[in-house]
């Protein structure tokens, strides 16, 4: 198993720390040269425009929203989660929009409004989940699932091989959200 | 402030990580800077090209800039203090700033004693020269670094002495006996404990940016290299001929950092760079302020 890690901007490092816990290969995406087989991405946090406007300029948007519609197994989380989402609720720019659900950027205000709880995911547990800046996901249309909600808001969210969380699960020491992750892609290679 | 919002802090820096932030003095050019790719941007009244320029005392910016500049950007935004000024850091807490920077570009207010940045809520970031410098803000509760360089000037040189200079205490400091590090917690003035967990970790506990300098990719690519994990411009981006291209140009630099055929490619027809001032030519060393 060999992951890809989108390694743009933002916290990508703190993936890979969580892939070597496991055992798992990854490399890092910082430019169309590194593009090479894999079976499954990580899109990590960090700022969502930066992320977006370096996808387009360095040519990696196309090849890889083709593999995630081709059903390549991807994991989003915060700034990652947006730029699967099919509909921004307060940005009228979206980028892979592969996922269906509507989410609403820095959804609980500035810096002072990040915070931390524990609370339960859908297969996984309760988790300690951190919340940086973070959104949450409005509404989930189509075949999209809800596994996470705190304080009645979404949080994380499966469509199929597309896994997203509005929290950081890179930042907590559990694993278990990861270990979801390399599930999906064990049952998408069957 | 609780340890968790300190935590919270400190993974906010996390995620600017690989990035790059820019001064920037109006709302319109904080558009610029985000539609460049910029991870957040400071707000201030002027760069520190012109504060150097214009003399006399440089001060926290007003609200309402920092307001527009706020309602301008989805991105987190930043703003400076004069060191050791704590109302500004209370009134910036007020505007529910993503970052406060007490900063040696504004003059300072106090010559003895930092802000103690541990009474606030909303994260820090301060300059530093030496390991020394980086483990006493930290220990004021500086919840991310960045190096001082000498702002304003367009001149690597500072910036290059400061981050060499924390690495190479940080190597020093990782092949230390155990029993040797109380002799250099007294040197550096700093508490045991911080000593220690660097002598551990090998790194230091937040997160360190560059700035003081960085005028083209090529510097931002230097400082990456040696060790920085993300990059502040400050005069280097408006005072240049291109703005929008050279911002640009440096946000891939810092992404693509090792990568020369890139770094050759973004470095073309970038248009003039700041004029820039030589170390030796300035009277004033903003780096000398807060030590």
């Amino acid at each position: 198993m060999l992951i890809g890690i989108l390694a743009l901007q933002g916290a990508f490092l703190e993936h890979e720390s969580m892939l070597d816990r496991l055992g798992t290969p990854y490399f890092e995406i910082r430019n169309l040269k590194d593009l090479r087989p894999m079976d499954g991405l990580i899109l990590p946090g960090g700022e969502s425009t930066t992320m977006g406007k370096l996808l387009r300029d360095e040519g990696l948007f196309e090849p890889l929203r083709e593999l995630i519609v081709n059903g390549l197994p991807v994991f989003g989380t915060c700034a990652g989660l947006i730029l699967l989402a099919k509909k921004i609720d307060n940005d009228s720019r979206t980028h892979f929009a592969t996922m269906d659900v509507d989410v609403v950027r820095n959804a609980y205000g500035r810096q002072l409004g990040s915070f931390r709880i524990e609370a339960p995911m859908d297969g996984v547990g309760t988790i300690p989940m951190v919340f940086i800046r973070a959104p949450y996901v409005a509404k989930t249309n189509g075949s999209s699932r809800i596994l996470a909600t705190v304080d009645g808001h979404i949080v994380a969210v499966r469509q199929g091989n597309q896994l997203g969380t509005a929290f950081h699960p890179e930042l907590a020491p559990d694993l278990s959200v990861h270990r979801l992750f390399i599930d999906i892609i064990n049952e998408h290679q069957g | 402030m609780q340890n968790e919002r300190y935590e919270l802090n400190k993974q906010l820096a996390q995620m600017l990580k690989g990035g790059v932030i820019m001064d920037v003095t109006t709302a319109e050019q904080a558009k610029i800077a985000e539609a460049a790719g910029a991870c957040a941007v400071m707000a201030l009244e002027r760069i520190p090209a012109d504060i150097r320029a214009a003399g006399g005392v440089s001060r926290m910016s007003d609200p309402k800039l920092i307001k527009e500049i706020q309602a301008a950007v989805s991105i987190p935004v930043m703003a400076k203090v004069r060191i050791g000024h704590f109302v500004e850091a209370q009134i910036l807490e007020a505007l529910e700033i993503d970052y406060i920077d007490e900063s040696e570009v504004l003059s300072p207010a106090d010559d003895k004693f930092h802000i103690d940045k541990t009474k606030f809520n909303v994260p820090f970031v301060c300059g530093c020269r030496d390991l020394g410098e980086a483990l006493r803000r930290i220990q004021e509760g500086a919840s991310m670094l960045r190096t001082k360089g000498e702002p304003g000037t367009g001149d690597i040189i500072q910036a290059v002495r400061h981050m060499r200079m924390i690495q190479s205490e940080i190597r020093r400091l990782s092949s230390m006996r155990e029993d040797e590090l109380y002799q250099a917690a007294k040197e550096w003035m700093v508490p045991y404990e911080l000593v220690k967990q660097v002598h551990d970790d090998g790194k230091l506990p937040v997160v360190n940016f560059a700035a003081g300098g960085v005028a083209t990719p090529a510097d931002a690519a230097l400082m990456m290299q040696l060790g920085a994990e993300g990059v502040f411009v400050g005069s280097g981006i408006f005072k240049s001929g291109n703005p929008a291209k050279r911002a640009a140009a440096i946000v891939k630099a810092v992404t693509n950092y090792k990568d020369a055929k890139i770094l050759a490619a973004i470095s073309e027809d970038l248009g003039g760079a700041m004029v820039g001032i030589n170390e030796g030519e300035i009277d004033l060393l903003m780096a000398e302020r807060g030590k």
